[in-house]
């Protein structure tokens, strides 16, 4: 019944956003909600290192950036299809990531965080300054939208909102079973205590670079589906500003929890653009609830709800069995 | 003999933690290293368990050299180990925690996890029942869903052993088992540590607490400023001039 219910939900939240372009037929609204889409991926591969592995990297927004520039190079300059572009600048991603995971796995907390800080603003000065290749500051012009596959085209804004759609929920329910599975009970065991994980017979080194290779696989292609859908990229999203916003999204929704980055990355993104008129203003509010949060739920949002279920839970099997003391 | 030790050494920059110590563990048996603090027991269970290499010497174990392997590898070969403080995750049930110990004893990749193939189903049934086995085995089996934050320091010590056997081990290593807990919990853990060494597994234990290891141990070593001073039976061990000296500090020595 409880699983029923649970299922329900979801079904429930897919159509609404399956429906949400009859029913809002607001293009604005629907611009921001795809890039929400989007961001929501990218926030998911962070939140796969940093949230479940115990690996907060700094350099996700340069891996998003990479995906992004891929696939931008590859149809601006190479002349390569939307598609086979697509398909290949995650794959770039990736290839780039696991050289960097192989250095920066070699060390940890702080440092690591450190160091990949450092990572990311390098890729952003390659991106600034290599001129002949990225156009530098100019930005690269003229991204092509996806082509149309048979009778379905990608140019209208609502076709691109459902593209985002599917491979958002794709996204989901591949992370949903990588959590769900050995696979992510291993990157926990080593987020709890790399010695305990070591003495488990669990290979650390090998499982974070995997953990490590597929946060920046979920960057480049959120990169990628950011380069097709604006069209237009300049080096300014290879800026530690992205990685921090990603960053804001995952803490505000919940580290280490399965819904936290929907949650955190729709409701900082809507909350900021009604928030537009105070400009950077915002920030004056953003700070201190960020810093509230921390202090009172180190887990976001979900993590709050979570707890607050378990307590509930646990208190009412307390009942349940104290009831079955009286009747014994 | 299980495992054995030769010329066992560890140096921390000029500080010799662990010098030359030859030791051998004995199958089934409860094998017990005492000492002083600061005497090099740990680094000695973390030398035997690839957590440090060491400086020289070697590690065999059923007559193989294990000196170079990383302590994953160690593991696969059927040694688990505790330690003095577990870090679980506190948020999550006791059940869920102990899943992943039998990891190792099997084989699913990304893609199976990704594609739910029948790998997958199979090999996390096997390690949900070997969860609840060795749960069953330390007693846990009733708090087995609660929450790890809300069970008490001795079980918590009881999920550490869990975990430990989950892995399928030949042998484990305890490093002091009962740190932290009350006398009488005390005793029904050292029972559990019985109850190990009748299954079959053969237990070596770092601990202070002397009554327990007396009446729990059949071999003990101990050690004292990385040296190994004396080896044997507990009777044998309570009478050794040396180690007298050792623990209550006789002429330059003092503990």
């Amino acid at each position: 019944m409880k699983l029923l219910n649970k299922r329900n939900i979801i079904i429930l939240l897919i159509l609404l956003a399956a429906a949400f372009p009859f029913v809002i037929q607001n293009q604005y609204y629907l611009h921001i909600l795809t890039l929400a889409f989007i961001w929501t991926i990218a926030v998911y591969g962070l939140n796969l290192l940093a949230g479940y592995t115990g690996y907060l990297s700094l350099a996700h927004g340069g891996f998003f950036a990479i995906g992004a520039y891929a696939l931008g190079l590859l149809t601006v300059k190479a002349g390569f299809s939307f598609w086979m572009a697509f398909l290949l600048a995650p794959l770039i991603t990736m290839i780039i990531g696991l050289v960097v995971g192989l250095f920066a796995l070699r060390t940890k907390e702080h440092f690591f965080a450190i160091y990949t800080l450092c990572v990311g603003y390098i890729i952003y000065l390659v991106i600034d300054k290599w001129e002949s290749l990225t156009e530098g500051v100019r930005g690269l012009i003229g991204i092509p939208a996806p082509e149309a596959i048979g009778p379905i085209s990608f140019t209208s804004p609502i076709s691109q909102y459902y593209f985002a759609l599917v491979v958002f929920l794709l996204v989901v329910l591949v992370i949903y079973r990588i959590i769900h599975s050995l696979t992510g009970r291993t990157f926990i065991a080593i987020r709890n205590s790399e010695e305990l994980a070591l003495s488990l017979g669990i290979s650390t080194k090998k499982n974070k670079l995997l953990s490590f290779v597929l946060s920046t696989f979920f960057a480049g292609l959120a990169g990628a589906m950011y380069a097709g859908f604006i069209r237009f990229i300049g080096p300014e999203i290879a800026y530690t500003t992205i990685t921090f916003d990603l960053l804001t999204y995952m803490i505000v929704g919940g580290i280490g929890t399965f819904a936290g980055p929907i949650v955190g990355t729709f409701l900082i993104v809507l909350l900021s653009q009604n928030l537009q008129f105070l400009q950077d203003y915002r920030m004056l509010i953003f700070g201190p609830l960020l810093t509230l949060l921390i202090i009172f739920s180190p887990r976001g949002i979900v993590g709050f709800i979570l707890m607050q279920y378990a307590n509930w839970k646990t208190k009412k099997k307390v009942i349940t069995s104290k009831g079955h003391v009286k009747e014994g | 003999m299980i495992l054995e030790t030769k010329h066992l050494t560890k140096k921390f920059g000029g500080n010799i933690a662990v010098k030359h110590v030859d030791f051998s563990i004995e199958q089934g048996k409860v094998n017990a290293i005492i000492g002083p603090n600061g005497a090099g027991k740990s680094t000695f269970f973390n030398l035997i368990t690839g957590v440090h290499p060491p400086t020289e010497g070697q590690i065999f174990y059923k007559g193989e050299d294990i000196t170079k392997l990383p302590a994953n590898k160690i593991a696969l070969l059927g040694m688990a180990r505790t330690f003095q403080t577990t870090n679980l995750f506190e948020m999550s049930t006791v059940f869920d925690n102990v899943i992943v110990g039998h990891r190792l004893r099997t084989k699913s990749n990304l893609f199976d996890a990704i594609f739910r193939t029948k790998r997958l189903k199979e090999e996390e049934e096997r390690c949900k029942e070997k969860a609840l086995e060795v749960l069953e085995f330390t007693g846990l089996a009733n708090v087995s869903d609660q929450l790890v934050a809300n069970i008490s320091q001795e079980e918590k010590k009881r999920v550490a052993f869990a975990l430990a056997l989950a892995t399928d081990p030949e042998i484990v290593f305890l490093d002091e088992p009962t740190a932290g807990v009350n006398p009488d919990e005390t005793e029904e853990l050292s029972l559990l540590i019985k109850k190990m060494a009748e299954q079959g597994i053969t237990v070596c234990l770092i601990e202070h607490k002397m009554q327990m290891i007396m009446s729990l141990a059949d071999h003990i070593m101990v050690l004292n400023y990385g040296e190994k001073i004396a080896e044997g039976t507990p009777d044998e061990i309570k009478n050794n001039e040396e180690v007298i000296k050792a623990y209550l500090g006789g002429g330059s020595v003092s503990a």
